[in-house]
C-alpha cells in the first residue's frame, strides 16, 4: 500500500498550571493513499490532538516536543506558517464536529464555500462562485444556485455539515480530516453524512482520517482502525481485524461495553477513569483498569506485536511468555466470527 | 405485562410556545401517555420532537398549553409556581441533566449541591444528620464520602453525572426524568452510570423517564418505549416489540439509522429514509394495533400495518 501521510515518534505537550501534560505519547501511523483511517478512543486519549497536530492547529500552550510528520516527501512540522497555510484547505482539509461554529454566521454560504479557491489558486471570483455552487450540489444541497447568498443559520444542522464538507473539499484536497463530523447530528442525519463522505471519497479519490468516539460508525466507514488510550496507539489493523480479533485488553473493553441490541444482561464496563497524563505512570497507562494486567505490565511499557502483517497491539499478553488469558465473552464470540471470515477468504 | 398502576398519566398535553404568534411551535402536540410505577420508560426521537418539552411539562418546569398531567392522583398541570403543593410535588420528581459541566454549580460543595433538596424540603434536621444523609447518598452513587467537601471542577464527567444523580435522589423521590443523562459521557463510563441507574431502580423501586438519542442504549435499560417525532407519539410499545416488530414508518427509519459495531452487519445495513406526509390524515391519532402496542395512523393506515 502506498502512503500519503506519515506520522513518526510524535509527541506533544501541554503547559497548564497543573503541570505538564502529555497529551501525546510516541505515536507514529501511515496513511494509506485512498483509505480511510479510523481513530477511536475515549475523550482525552489524544485523537483530536494527533489530527489537530497535522494540520498544526493546536492551541498556544501546546508545544510538539518531537517527531515528524511526512507529507509529500517533506516535514510538514518544519514548514513556515505561510507555506502551511498553503497546505491547510489545498493538500489537506479538515472537518469539524459542530457544523453550528465551524460557519462563520455573518458571511452568505458561497462566500465562504468559495474562498478556499479565492486563497489557493487564481482563479476568478465568478468562477469560484460558479465552482461553489457545483461542490454544494454534490455535497446534496437543493437548489444550490438559489439558496448561495443564504446564510448559515437558514440551513438546518445536517445542511450545514454538508457546507462544511463542501468547503473542505473544494480544493479537491489529497486527505480530508473529520474530527467527530457526526457527533452532534440525529442518526438519522448522520446516516446521511456518512453515505455523503464514502460517495465524495470514491469520486474524489481522497484519503480521510475520521476520528470518532462511536465504534458504530467506525464498523461502517473505516478501513483500517488504530485505537488510542492515554495519548498512545495500543492497537491497530483491517476494520475486521480491530472489531474480530481485538488483542489489546482495552479495545475488548471497548467492544464489551457497548449494548448490542439483542442482549439484555447487565453491561460490562471498563471500572475507573483514564489515567491523568500529567507524570504518566510507567509501564502500560491502561494497567490499573485492566483485569488481566500482568506485573510488568505495571513496570514496562508493551512493545508491539505482530499479529498479521496489517494487526499489531501493544499488550504484554501478546509476548510468548505471557499467560493465556479467555476475554469476556463477548468478545470470544466475535473471535468465532473472525475464524469463518477467514476461512471464507482463504 | 400485567395490569400495573400508573404513577404518571399524561393526557392530551399540549405545549406550545409563542402562542399566537407568527412562530408558534407546536412543541408536544395532544400526548397522551401513562408511565407505570417502577418502570423504565424510554423516550426517543430526533433533536426538535418534542421529547425534552414532554420530560420537562412533567416537571412542571412549564405551565402546560393545555392538558392533564395526574401525578399519583393529584392533577399537577393546574399547580401554581410557589404554592405548598407544588412543593410538596417537586420533591417527587426529580431530574438528572445531560451536561454534567453546566448541571452542578461550580461554586458550591458536592455535599451542599447534594444536601440543597434536604435544606429545601426540611429533611434534616441537624448539621450532623446532614453529613451522614451526604454520606449515605455519596456511597450509594459509588463515589468516596471523603469527595463531600471537593468543588464539582475537581471531578470527571462520569463522577460528576453520579453526583446528579445523588443530589436526585436525596429528597427520595418516586420518578426520576433522566433527560440525556448518559449522552455526553464515554462509552465505557456510560456503561458504568446505566448499571448504576438499574442498581438504584432494583433496590428503590424509583421509576424512570429515560430521554436519550441514542436508541441501543435506550433499548437496553427501557421497559417501554415511546417514538416522537414532530411533537407527538408516533409508536409506543414494550422496548423488545418496538425494536423487533416496528410498525410506523418513522420508528423503522430511526432504526434502521442506527450504526452497529459490526463491520459485517454495516456494510449490509440499509438505511430507509422517512419523508412526513405533507397533509395528514385527519383521522390520525394513536391507534391499539397489538396489545400494548400503539401506532400514530389512520384508520386506513391501521388495517394496512397489522
Amino acid at each position: 500500500m502506498e502512503s500519503i501521510l506519515k506520522v513518526k515518534d510524535l509527541c506533544v505537550n501541554f503547559a497548564t498550571y497543573a503541570g505538564t501534560v502529555n497529551a501525546i505519547r510516541d505515536v507514529s501511523f501511515e496513511l494509506h493513499k485512498g483509505e480511510t483511517l479510523a481513530i477511536v478512543g475515549e475523550s482525552g486519549s489524544g485523537k483530536s490532538v494527533t489530527v489537530r497536530s497535522i494540520m498544526q492547529l493546536l492551541d498556544r500552550n501546546a508545544d510538539i516536543a518531537s517527531g515528524e510528520i511526512i507529507y509529500n516527501g517533506q516535514d510538514l512540522l518544519k514548514y513556515s506558517e505561510k507555506k502551511m497555510n498553503d497546505v491547510r484547505g489545498h493538500d489537506i482539509s479538515m472537518i469539524f464536529q459542530d457544523p453550528m461554529t465551524s460557519l462563520d454566521p455573518t458571511m452568505s454560504i458561497g462566500k465562504q464555500v468559495a474562498e478556499p479557491l479565492l486563497i489557493h489558486t487564481k482563479i476568478s471570483k465568478k468562477e469560484a462562485i460558479e465552482k461553489a455552487i457545483e461542490t454544494l450540489q454534490l455535497v446534496g444541497i437543493d437548489n444550490a444556485r438559489e439558496r448561495i447568498n443564504d446564510y448559515p443559520h437558514q440551513f438546518s444542522g445536517g445542511q450545514r455539515q454538508r457546507i462544511v464538507i463542501a468547503i473542505a473539499i473544494i480544493g479537491s484536497p489529497d486527505i480530508l480530516i473529520a474530527d467527530e463530523p457526526t457527533t452532534a447530528l440525529d442518526v438519522t442525519v448522520q446516516s446521511q453524512i456518512i453515505d455523503l463522505l464514502k460517495d465524495i471519497q470514491k469520486k474524489l479519490k481522497m484519503s480521510i482520517i475520521f476520528i470518532t468516539h462511536d465504534l458504530g460508525v467506525v464498523a461502517g466507514i473505516a478501513d483500517r482502525v488504530e485505537v488510542m488510550y492515554a495519548g498512545k496507539i495500543i492497537e491497530y489493523g483491517e476494520v475486521n481485524e480491530i472489531f474480530f480479533n481485538p488483542k489489546h485488553p482495552y479495545t475488548w473493553g471497548l467492544l464489551d461495553s457497548m449494548p448490542t441490541l439483542n442482549v439484555k444482561e447487565r453491561l460490562n464496563y471498563i471500572p475507573g477513569t483514564p489515567p491523568d497524563l500529567i507524570d504518566p505512570a510507567p509501564g502500560d497507562a491502561f494497567a490499573p483498569r485492566n483485569e488481566f494486567a500482568l506485573d510488568i505490565d505495571f513496570e514496562q511499557m508493551p512493545p508491539f506485536f505482530e499479529v498479521s502483517k496489517t494487526h499489531f497491539a501493544a499488550t504484554w499478553l501478546l509476548d510468548p511468555n505471557a499467560p493465556k488469558v479467555t476475554p469476556p465473552a463477548s468478545i470470544v464470540a466475535r473471535q468465532k466470527e473472525f475464524k469463518k471470515l477467514t476461512k471464507a477468504g482463504e | 405485562m400485567t395490569k400495573k398502576k400508573a404513577i404518571i398519566e399524561i393526557s392530551h398535553l399540549n405545549q406550545f410556545f409563542n402562542v399566537g404568534k407568527a412562530n408558534e411551535v407546536k412543541a408536544v402536540n395532544d400526548v397522551s401517555l401513562e408511565i407505570y410505577e417502577g418502570e423504565t420508560l424510554g423516550l426517543v426521537g430526533e433533536s426538535g420532537s418534542g421529547k425534552s418539552t414532554t420530560g420537562r411539562s412533567i416537571l412542571r418546569l412549564y405551565t402546560p398549553t393545555s392538558g392533564d398531567i395526574t401525578f399519583d392522583g393529584t392533577n399537577i398541570a393546574k399547580l401554581k409556581n410557589g404554592s405548598k403543593d407544588m412543593l410538596k410535588f417537586r420533591r417527587n420528581i426529580q431530574m438528572i441533566f445531560q451536561d454534567p459541566y453546566a448541571s452542578l454549580n461550580p461554586r458550591m460543595k458536592v455535599k451542599d449541591i447534594i444536601a440543597e433538596g434536604l435544606d429545601i424540603h426540611g429533611l434534616v434536621s441537624s448539621k450532623q444528620e446532614r453529613d451522614t444523609k451526604v454520606n449515605e447518598l455519596l456511597q450509594e452513587v459509588g463515589l468516596n464520602p471523603d469527595h463531600a467537601t471537593r468543588y464539582p471542577h475537581e471531578f470527571s464527567g462520569g463522577q460528576r453525572q453520579r453526583i446528579g444523580i445523588a443530589r436526585a435522589l436525596a429528597v427520595d423521590p418516586k420518578v426520576i426524568v433522566a433527560d440525556e443523562a448518559i449522552s455526553a459521557l464515554d462509552v465505557s463510563i456510560q456503561a458504568q452510570v446505566v448499571n448504576l441507574m438499574q442498581d438504584i431502580q432494583e433496590k428503590k423501586g424509583i421509576t424512570y423517564l429515560f430521554i436519550a438519542h441514542d436508541l441501543s442504549m435506550v433499548k437496553y435499560i427501557s421497559d417501554r418505549i415511546a417514538v416522537m417525532q414532530r411533537g407527538r407519539i408516533v409508536e409506543l410499545s414494550t422496548a423488545e416489540e418496538i425494536y423487533e416488530n416496528p410498525l410506523h414508518p418513522y420508528t423503522k427509519s430511526l432504526l434502521s439509522a442506527i450504526p452497529q459495531p459490526d463491520p459485517i452487519v454495516e456494510s449490509k445495513r440499509v438505511h430507509t429514509k422517512f419523508d412526513a406526509p405533507e397533509v395528514e390524515p385527519t383521522d390520525n391519532t394513536l391507534r391499539e394495533l397489538l396489545p400494548g402496542h400503539f401506532v400514530y395512523c389512520s384508520e386506513e393506515e391501521a388495517k394496512q400495518l397489522v
